[in-house]
């Protein structure tokens, strides 16, 4: 409808998906895009490496269990480690609105120092610009991110298989509905912090343990409900989930319910969806759940033949099965 | 959290849907009139669980879907000025005038703001004195009040940079034009739980008692639609039609003193288009002459044709029970929410929206 670029199209949603599809990728088209995984695993020699890059703009700058520094650490730390990564090393550009505190700019950078340390990453180069005041909202931060892939970890959506289990490493929505109480001046009895959290670890914990991953990602904008969409559309698969199963902590429900948004589009920054055969289903929990950032992970339902390859749907308690689909635009923009 | 929790018991709504099906004897049609009764119906698969014998058709109580074209033509135009900010809730962003949006009247360079409340447009009002703050007033008489006491509050603040662009349309004129069809196909109506916890119950006993038709107020958790379908089919079935109060937790028979009151002192009833279903006489506020300062249709006049939707666009037919979304032959094709030919397909609580989230991959 629209010449122009429109919030909805940075929102994680249809929209997004769209721009991707019909003006940014097909001017890079190779067979590196094709894959449509956030991290790319490219050879280097007998090595393989992860690659990412992402972009922080969230406001505000500051919210409960979080910043924006440390949110650009993590997310892109975790976008390697959903490609089965061991990350190594972060670059961090800064663009930086004339007018923003120095003390502001120093506890961003300390927290990345933080991340960083927890993460057990180096950030090792970087770049910063400044921009005239009502230029740049603050502070912009991009991160790119290399990891080295292992030898034997092959983590994609192609690798999904018919009667996978899908699992979630703990319960959903904190990180959308935490900065959406700055922003709406929200108060909870208990304060709901976001999930902010490094994932790597956990994720090779699993790869020690054996595990063959099929395919995980981390579900951020969008959601759990973006994740498995474009996981059931990369893979050619169809996910169904159960709503009992999936663990959503009553605080953070009531205050979806509250706002008219549906928690399975709600970002989180702490959470990996992960695709496993079956038979490795109990094991994986069980390994999961032994780790503090994954104590309440949950297995919320399976690939299925059972529908439409491509798409997504989920078993109300009740008993009839409805479509998942992402929202056209964001329900909440400016969330990372 | 409680609330959802009870009204969301699975093994109670199972109940109720067991009840009916014992309860009923012949095939009967009931209109749920809101559009969050719609949403709620189709996310939960209610409607899958009824039994056949129940069919549930989609009433016209989406505020944003029955907006005419011209009047987001007109908000469009507002927006579009470069002395104004436009505030307007979310779901009014996406819906399409003419030829565009408010969406894309904001990539263009707009200054058009989602607001959660119209108290938010006034606070920026007063922060930028320079500019003229119009907010666009959608919905039924649910959100009216709030609507009003931002204008009674604009007044009392001296704010002359304020305004509303009035669109707001009352159920019950709507009702009596699916009533009184002779075509009409409804046997039982759901009636809209919130507007009824303003407007009070008096207005919906007179068309109960006018057209002899059941009636059953209801909220909008699984087991008040179960409660109240069950409601409905007993009268139905016992051939005795009254209003019920099925949402007597929330809605009282004199409804909200206070807001109606604001209502009455803030607007005057207007006869008003809507979008699909024409012109109904006396269905829609305007500012009351006293308020006149206020409205936005006098602050920035201009002359806008009447516009009708594309003629694939079956909306009306939707609106009014006549057919369900999937029974449009565009239904999913050319019209998606990314693409919509009408507003019951962009609004989230259209039928076609709702039926596009949760349907679309079923056949018809």
């Amino acid at each position: 409808m629209s010449n122009h670029v429109e919030l909805a199209h940075g929102g994680g949603g249809r929209k997004m998906r769209q721009l991707l599809e019909h003006t940014i990728l097909p001017a890079f088209d190779n067979k590196h895009t094709e894959a449509r995984h956030d991290a790319v695993v490219l050879p280097v020699g007998t090595q393989r490496i992860a690659f990412t890059t992402d972009g922080y703009v969230i406001s505000p700058m500051f919210f409960p269990g979080g910043d924006i520094g440390k949110l650009a650490v993590f997310g892109t730390v975790n976008d390697l480690a959903a490609a089965g990564a061991i990350p190594k090393w972060l670059s961090a550009s800064f663009i930086i609105e004339e007018g923003l505190p120095l003390d502001v700019l120093e506890k961003v950078v300390h927290s990345m120092r933080e991340a960083a340390a927890t993460a057990r990453i180096d950030i090792v180069t970087g770049d910063t610009k400044v921009v005239d005041r009502g230029k740049g909202d603050g502070m912009y931060v991009t991160t790119s991110g290399l990891g080295i892939v292992p030898d034997g970890v092959d983590v994609r959506p192609a690798r999904v298989r018919d009667g996978d289990s899908v699992i979630v490493t703990g319960d959903i929505g904190r990180h959308g509905v935490a900065v959406l109480s700055v922003r709406k001046g929200l108060t909870f009895e208990s304060p709901i912090e976001s999930d902010c959290a490094p994932l790597a670890d956990m994720m090779q914990c699993l790869i020690r343990e054996g595990i063959d991953v099929h395919c995980a990602r981390d579900a951020t904008r969008g959601g759990v409900a973006a994740v498995l969409l474009e996981i059931a559309a990369a893979g050619r698969v169809h996910v169904e989930i159960q709503e009992t199963e999936i663990p959503i902590d009553p605080a953070v429900a009531a205050a979806c319910e509250l706002l008219g948004i549906d928690a399975l589009h709600v970002a989180n920054e702490g959470r990996m969806v992960v695709f496993v055969a079956e038979s490795d289903a109990k094991r994986t929990l069980h390994a999961l759940r032994s780790l503090e950032v994954s104590r309440g992970s949950a297995i919320i339902g399976r690939v299925t033949t059972g529908g439409r390859a491509g798409t997504a749907s989920i078993r109300t308690r009740f008993g009839p099965a409805r479509a998942l689909d992402l929202p056209a635009g964001e329900p909440l923009p400016r969330i990372c | 959290m409680k609330y959802l929790d009870e009204y969301r018991n699975a093994d109670d709504v199972r109940r109720y849907i067991d009840a009916i099906g014992q309860l009923i004897t012949r095939p009967v049609n009931i209109m749920e009139v809101c559009g969050g009764q719609t949403h709620a119906l189709v996310r939960f698969g209610i409607d899958e669980l009824l039994p056949d014998k129940v069919t549930l058709l989609h009433g016209p109580g989406c505020p944003v879907c029955v907006t005419p074209t011209e009047t987001i033509d007109r908000a469009l135009a507002i927006a579009a000025r470069a002395e104004t900010i436009f505030c307007s809730y979310g779901d009014m962003l996406r819906v399409p005038g003419s030829h565009r949006d408010l969406f894309s009247v904001k990539a263009s360079g707009g200054d058009v703001r989602i607001v959660y409340s119209a108290l938010d447009a006034l606070d920026l009002a007063e922060q930028n004195p320079a500019r003229e703050v119009v907010f666009f007033a959608v919905g039924f008489e649910t959100t009216a009040p709030a609507h009003a006491m931002a204008v009674v509050e604009a007044r009392r603040r001296r704010l002359p940079n304020f305004s509303l662009l009035v669109a707001h349309v009352l159920v019950p004129p709507a009702l009596e034009v699916i009533l009184s069809d002779p075509d009409r196909r409804v046997d039982g109506f759901l009636a809209a739980g919130h507007v009824c916890a303003i407007m009070g119950l008096d207005e919906y006993s007179l068309l109960v008692d006018k057209y002899q038709v059941p009636m059953v107020v209801t909220g909008f958790e699984p087991l008040d639609l179960v409660q109240g379908i069950l409601r409905c089919v007993r009268q139905l079935e016992h051939g005795s039609p009254s209003l019920d109060n099925q949402y007597a937790r929330a809605v009282r028979p004199s409804g909200n003193l206070a807001a109606r009151a604001v209502l009455k002192e803030v607007f005057q009833t207007v006869d008003r288009r809507w979008r699909g279903l024409g012109m109904i006489p006396k269905s829609g506020f305007a500012l009351a002459q006293p308020f006149a300062e206020f409205d936005a249709e006098r602050k920035f006049p201009m002359k806008l044709a009447e516009v009708d939707d594309p003629i694939e666009c079956i909306s009306g037919q939707v609106l009014t029970g006549h057919r369900r979304p999937n029974q449009c032959p565009s239904f999913g094709t050319i019209c998606t929410p990314d693409k919509p030919l009408g507003a019951t397909m962009v609004s989230s609580e259209g039928a076609c929206a709702a039926y596009y989230r949760y349907k679309r991959n079923e056949v018809s």
